[in-house]
């Protein structure tokens, strides 16, 4: 499946604090979260968002608190994927956990800019941006947590292996 | 083969004598833990999926602490789930307020986390119990939603960092200290996926206290788990709490670590973490002049009765700055009779600070003491990030107890000896 949409740069260490303030930690409703998206950081983010969009990050992304919010509010607002220098560990299984597509890809925020256009090839994790044509390959997604994309996120994994 | 302590206690519940890092494993957990923010989604999963019952109605604790007592209605309704899924299922573990207090400190005091345990939590703060030489670990709420079905979580087995201390701790220096100078030296992603181990004469020589203040910041370097091996001082509080039998592990000397690093502790000052990152460290002689607006002494960092009986040691016979705000949260019920009896509220009374009931609420900006636009506040919790606290243009400075007393005092960030 390809992911395609327009570029949003944010830099290193961007906190689940700002994703998601603790105030609207008050409600389980992706789109709500959505509307909060990256608050703490351009409070303006939510009414730009185009569905499809994909954010692009330095390193240590979604550090900070375990909240599932993080990577709800994320989907919520209709991002198809974030791409990082690197992710916190625990975002890093959140999002796999419940079904946002993330990729690794080492210095990806020196080389896309704001406003471009991109698409990712969810399968192979080739990055094109078609703004300038230049491409990009993802980090491998490990063996198991394609497994879990694969069976639809952790839940349905772990449902599907009870019953056999 | 020589193993760490994490990797013993991983090998031993994976049912094998030996894991290496890298692995994937499957492993049962001894404890899963959620809280008000983060059980409610883990519910609504578990609701979902059809399954009609829990694992282990012993092993899953359930703690409405970050916006309780109910800050708001929308709150109210996250706590009324929790409380109505703890019956459902009779799990025994679940704390009503007046029982309720911090969970990490909370599970240690009551005995329920353990030695040896590996232990689950959806907060990333669940690394403190690795001060009892567990293995515990933050996750989200899918995965505590997956173990309250399984019993069971998967981990890729962490590479560990050794960190040793030595020397005698200065004056005001404390755990926090210590953990604050390790982040500004490694960076806030310096362990990122892997396991901090605290080791050395000075970590030895630390309270439990100390040392879960050490281990709850583990994360705070992007770390899987922070871990002290056991020994008397771990006994002595473990013993007389533990709600069942556990396993000391340590590790093997010639373990293979990532990297082992030596500190020279009799050198490190009380230190001050500037916004926006914990990282961004500053001895205290290099802080400079730091007005204040509020400062807030508790949490699961630094909530517990040493960390009160510190503060009050330096708040005695002093009143706190007429522009300051001061608000001390004892971290649960037990401590906070212990501070009231000991005479701890006169002291924090009379210097014209607050005493909040046990909660999360000022440090992560829920309630109980929100910073407004360009507000500076000093706090004992763990996080400094942008809006951590409340306003995104309000400022915290992480500091110990002490440092946060005697700063409510001079009403600019100090050190005790400046009173």
């Amino acid at each position: 499946m390809k992911l395609e949409g327009t570029v949003w740069k944010f830099g290193d260490n961007i906190d689940t604090d700002v994703i998601i303030p603790a105030n609207y930690l008050v409600t389980t409703d992706m789109a709500e979260l959505g509307l909060h998206c990256m608050e703490g950081v351009d409070p303006a983010f939510a009414q730009k968002v185009q569905p499809g969009d994909v954010i692009v990050a330095g390193k240590n992304f979604g550090c900070g608190s375990s909240r599932e919010h993080a990577p709800m509010a994320i989907k919520g607002a209709g991002v198809s994927c974030v791409i990082a220098e690197g992710f916190a560990r625990i975002f890093f299984r959140n999002a796999f956990n419940m079904g946002l597509p993330i990729f690794e890809s080492p210095g990806i925020s020196r080389n896309i800019e704001q406003g471009h256009r991109v698409s990712v090839d969810q399968a192979t994790g080739e990055i094109t941006d078609h703004t300038n044509g230049k491409r990009f390959v993802a980090s491998p997604i490990p063996p198991f947590m394609q497994e879990l994309i694969e069976a639809g996120g952790l839940m349905a994994y772990v449902l599907k292996k009870r019953r056999t | 083969m020589p193993q760490t302590i994490a990797e013993k206690i991983l090998a031993a519940h994976a049912g094998r004598g030996t894991v290496v890092p890298g692995e994937l494993i499957d492993v049962p957990i001894d404890m899963a833990l959620a809280n008000d923010i983060t059980a409610p989604i883990a519910i609504e999963l578990f609701e979902r999926s059809g399954v009609e019952t829990v694992f282990d109605r012993d092993r899953i604790a359930l703690v409405p602490d970050h916006f309780v007592p109910n800050k708001d209605v929308r709150s109210a309704i996250q706590v009324q789930a929790m409380r109505a899924f703890a019956k459902k299922y009779r799990i025994k573990h679940f704390f009503e307020l007046g029982d309720m207090g911090i969970e990490h400190v909370l599970l240690p005091e009551q005995g329920l986390v353990l030695p040896g345990d590996v232990v689950i939590g959806a907060d990333s703060h669940t690394c403190t119990y690795g001060a009892l030489g567990a293995f515990a670990t933050g996750v989200g709420s899918t995965d505590i939603a997956a173990a309250m079905i399984t019993g069971k979580t998967w981990f890729k087995v962490p590479e560990s960092i050794k960190f040793v201390y030595h020397g005698k701790l200065g004056k005001w220096v404390t755990g926090k200290d210590l953990i604050l100078f390790t982040i500004g030296d490694i960076g806030v992603d310096g362990a990122t996926y892997k396991v901090m181990e605290f080791a050395g004469d000075a970590i030895r020589n630390l309270s439990m206290a100390d040392r879960m203040t050490m281990s709850n910041m583990a994360i705070e370097a992007g770390a899987k788990s922070g871990i002290i091996p056991p020994d008397e001082t771990t006994l002595d509080y473990v013993t007389p709490r533990a709600k069942r039998s556990f396993k000391c592990y340590e590790s093997d000397p010639d373990a293979d670590y990532l990297a082992v690093k030596t500190y020279d502790a009799s050198c490190i000052e009380p230190q001050v973490a500037f916004p926006f990152l914990p990282e961004n460290t500053r001895p205290i002689s290099a802080v400079g002049t730091v007005p204040i607006d509020q400062v807030v002494i508790g949490s699961c960092t630094n909530g517990r009765i040493e960390d009160l009986r510190l503060a009050a040691t330096v708040l005695n016979g002093h009143r706190v700055d007429k522009n300051v705000r001061l608000i001390i949260v004892p971290a649960t019920p037990t401590i906070y009779r212990q501070a009231m009896n000991e005479g701890l509220f006169e002291v924090f009374l009379s210097a014209k600070g607050v005493v909040s009931p046990p909660t999360c609420g000022p440090c992560l900006g829920g309630f109980m003491g929100i910073l407004g636009p360009g507000e500076r506040a000093v706090s004992t919790t763990n996080r400094n990030f942008v809006g951590r606290m409340g306003h995104p243009t309000s400022e915290v400075y992480l500091a110990n107890p002490a440092v946060a007393a005697a700063s409510a005092v001079l009403g600019r960030i100090g050190s005790p000896e400046a009173l």
